[in-house]
C-alpha cells in the first residue's frame, strides 16, 4: 500500500514538473521570471491562452488513454489490448469524421464529441460481442482488426466523398493527432467527459482483479460481469472518445503505459489503473514538449511521433511475449 | 470477526431439485435431483459429457438451469445476491486460469473478493489469507510469482484461494486432474478436513473412480444427464452401475488397504 502511494506520488510529481516545463517550452521560451510580471509581459498570453489549454489537455488525454488501456487490458486479460489496437480509437475517429464530413463540426462543435464518444462506446461493445464470453488473445485481436478495418474504410469513404478539398484537409489534419492550437473551449468540452469516464473506469478495480481468475472465476467470486462490461464500455467510450475528439488519433499510450507500470504494482490489474492514468499523463506531456521543441519548419504531429515510438515498442512486446509462450 | 450466524446457516444442505439443462436440443441434465449434505465429501463421477461440470456449475449458482432449481437454506441460490452467494459457495473451476503474474499471496487474497470493499483487504481479510496459506502449506511460497509454481504448488495455491473466502460449501471441478498421486492425496486430505468442520460440505467432480471409492463419503454417478446411482461409494460404484455408466466390465476386489476397482474389459466384448 505504501509502495503504491509512493509510486503515485512520484508519478504525480513528474506530471507537475512536466506541466511546468510544458508552460515554458516551445518556439518562444517563457522562463519563470516572465510569469510574475503577469499581464505586462506579452508572453503572458502565450502561457495562458496557448500553452495552458494545451498542457491541461495533454494531462487529461494522456490519463484517459493510459487508463483506458489499463482497463481494457485488465478486462481482456491481454497485455496487447489498447484503444488503438482494438479499434476503439478508430471507431471514435469514424464518429468524429462523419460530423466533419457533414460539416456539423463548425456549427455545433459538441456534436463531434458526442459522435466520437458514441463511436468509441460502440467500438468497445462490438469488440466484447465479437470476442464473446471466452475470448482469448487471438479473438480480441481479430475483433480489433475487424473494427479497425471497418472504421478506416468509413474514414476513407468520407475523405474520398468530401464535399470540398478544405473539408478533406480538415479531416486529415485532425486525424494525424495533435495538441497544437487547442483553446480553452476545447478543454471545457473534453474535460468533463474524460473525468467522468475515468471515474467510471477507476470503479472497475475489484472486478478486474477478480478477472485474473478468468470469467468463471470472477463470477464465482460474486462479480457481476454484465455490469462490468457496461461500465467498461461507458468508461472507455467517454474517456477515449472525448480524447480522440479533441486531439485526433494518438496511439500506443494505452499500450505502453500499463505495460511499464505493471511490474511496479505487482501485476494486479486493479492496482494498475490509477498509476496508468498518471503515467499516461506524464508520457503525453513529455511527448508533446518534445514535439514542440523539434527543430522543423512545421511542428511534428504528436500522433505521428507517438506512432514512431510506439510501433517498435509494440514489436518488442510481441517478440518478448512470443518468447515466453514458446 | 467470524460471522456468528455462520454455523447455524451453514448447517443447511445444498439441494438440487429436478435440474434440467438443454444445450442445442440435447439434454445435458435431465431432471437431476439430489441432496448434498454438510459434513460429507460428495464425488460426482460419470463418463465424459455426462453433465458433471454442468451439474456443478448449477450447484454453484453460476448456471441457470432450464428447469428446476438449487436451494441453499431453502432459498434458491440464484435468488441470493452474487456477493452473498460467493461468500457461501466457494467454486474451483476446472483448469483455473491465472491471467497475470501475481504473487501467491495476492492470488489467495482474491478469495476475499466477496468480503472486501473497494478499499482493499481489511485486517480480517489478511488473517483469512494467512490461515488459508498455512492450511495449504503455502506460507513459504507466499511471495512467489504464481506463473513460476509447479503444477502441484499451483493447485495448492488455487485451493488456498477458495479456502480464504471461508465458504461453507467447497465445489471443485476436477480438482485432482493433472496432479501426481502425492499431490492428489494432499488435496483430498485438505478437502476432507474442510468438510469435517461444522456446517461445511464438499462436492467435487472426479475422473478417478479409485479416489471416489476410497475417499468420498458419497458418490453420484451421472450418465447422459441422469443420475443412475446416489449412495455410499461401495453401494454406488457397483459392477452393474459401472457397466451402465461406462460400458465396462469391472469388479470390486479387496485390496490391501480397502476395496479396489478392477477393470476387466469392455462390456459385451
Amino acid at each position: 500500500m505504501t509502495r503504491r502511494l509512493l509510486l503515485l506520488g512520484g508519478l504525480g510529481l513528474l506530471v507537475l514538473l512536466l506541466s511546468g516545463l510544458s508552460l515554458m517550452a516551445g518556439r518562444v521560451w517563457v522562463p519563470w521570471s516572465a510569469w510574475s510580471q503577469a499581464a505586462h509581459d506579452p508572453r503572458w498570453a502565450i502561457i495562458f491562452e496557448l500553452r495552458l489549454p494545451r498542457t491541461i489537455l495533454a494531462v487529461a488525454v494522456g490519463a484517459a488513454l493510459g487508463l483506458s488501456g489499463a482497463a481494457m487490458q485488465g478486462y481482456t486479460r491481454n497485455p496487447l489490448a489498447d484503444p488503438g489496437v482494438l479499434g476503439v480509437s478508430s471507431m471514435a475517429a469514424l464518429g468524429a469524421v462523419m460530423t466533419m464530413y457533414l460539416s456539423l463540426g463548425l456549427t455545433t462543435p459538441w456534436l463531434l464529441f458526442v459522435a466520437a464518444m458514441i463511436g468509441a462506446g460502440l467500438g468497445v461493445a462490438v469488440m466484447l460481442v465479437l470476442a464473446g464470453g471466452t475470448g482469448g488473445t487471438i479473438t480480441f485481436i481479430l475483433a480489433g482488426v475487424i473494427l479497425n478495418t471497418v472504421a478506416s474504410a468509413g474514414v476513407a469513404l468520407a475523405l474520398s466523398l468530401a464535399p470540398s478539398p478544405w473539408a478533406a484537409q480538415e479531416i486529415i489534419n485532425w486525424l494525424l493527432g495533435s495538441l497544437a492550437d487547442r483553446s480553452a473551449d476545447d478543454v471545457w468540452r473534453a474535460l468533463p467527459f474524460i473525468v467522468a469516464g475515468s471515474g467510471v473506469m477507476l470503479m472497475l478495480g475489484r472486478a478486474l482483479n477478480a478477472l485474473t481468475l478468468g470469467e468463471t472465476g470472477a463470477r464465482a467470486l460474486g462479480i457481476d460481469l454484465n455490469l462490468t462490461r457496461v461500465l467498461l464500455a461507458v468508461g472507455v467510450g467517454l474517456a477515449s472518445g472525448a480524447s480522440v475528439a479533441v486531439t485526433g488519433m494518438i496511439g500506443f499510450v494505452g499500450l505502453i503505459v500499463p505495460h511499464l507500470m505493471r511490474p511496479l504494482v505487482g501485476h494486479q490489474p486493479g492496482a494498475l489503473l490509477a498509476p496508468s492514468a498518471v503515467a499516461g499523463a506524464a508520457l503525453v506531456l513529455a511527448a508533446d514538449i518534445l514535439v514542440r521543441l523539434t527543430p522543423s519548419a512545421a511542428e511534428v504531429r504528436l500522433g505521428v511521433a507517438m506512432a514512431a515510438v510506439g510501433g517498435p515498442f509494440f514489436q518488442a512486446l510481441l517478440i518478448s511475449m512470443r518468447r515466453r509462450l514458446a | 470477526m467470524k460471522d456468528t450466524g455462520m454455523n447455524e446457516t451453514g448447517m443447511s444442505d445444498l439441494v438440487a431439485d429436478n435440474l434440467t439443462v438443454a444445450l442445442g436440443g440435447r439434454a445435458v441434465l435431465a431432471g437431476v435431483a439430489a441432496r448434498f449434505r454438510t459434513g460429507e465429501v460428495t464425488a460426482i463421477v460419470g463418463p465424459n459429457g455426462a453433465g458433471k461440470s454442468t451439474l456443478l456449475a448449477c450447484l454453484a449458482g453460476l448456471r441457470r438451469p432450464d428447469a428446476g432449481q438449487v436451494r441453499l437454506d431453502d432459498r434458491p441460490v440464484l435468488a441470493l445476491n452474487p456477493r452473498e452467494r460467493a461468500r457461501r459457495i466457494g467454486f474451483l473451476p476446472q483448469t483455473p486460469e491465472v491471467a497475470w503474474a501475481v504473487d501467491v499471496e495476492t492470488l489467495v487474497g482474491l478469495g476475499r473478493t466477496p468480503h472486501s470493499g473497494a478499499r482493499g483487504l481489511s485486517d480480517a481479510d489478511h488473517a483469512a489469507v494467512r490461515a488459508a496459506l498455512v492450511r495449504t502449506r503455502m506460507t513459504g511460497l507466499a511471495h512467489r510469482d504464481v506463473t513460476t509454481l509447479s503444477g502441484g504448488e499451483r493447485a495448492r495455491a488455487l485451493l488456498a484461494r477458495v479456502l480464504a473466502g471461508e465458504p461453507s460449501w467447497l465445489l471443485a471441478d476436477e480438482p485432482l486432474a493433472g496432479l501426481d498421486p502425492g499431490h492428489q492425496l494432499d488435496a483430498v486430505d485438505l478437502m476432507r478436513a474442510f468438510a469435517a468442520e461444522r456446517g461445511h460440505g464438499v462436492v467435487m467432480t472426479l475422473h478417478d473412480l479409485g479416489v471416489a471409492l476410497r475417499l468420498a463419503d458419497r458418490v453420484l454417478v451421472l450418465r447422459d444427464g441422469t443420475l443412475i446411482a446416489d449412495a455410499a461409494p461401495l453401494d454406488a460404484l457397483t459392477p452393474a452401475v459401472l457397466e451402465q455408466a461406462y460400458g465396462v466390465k469391472a469388479a470390486i476386489v479387496a485390496g490391501g488397504a480397502g476395496p479396489l476397482i478392477e477393470l476387466i474389459g469392455r462390456a459385451g466384448g
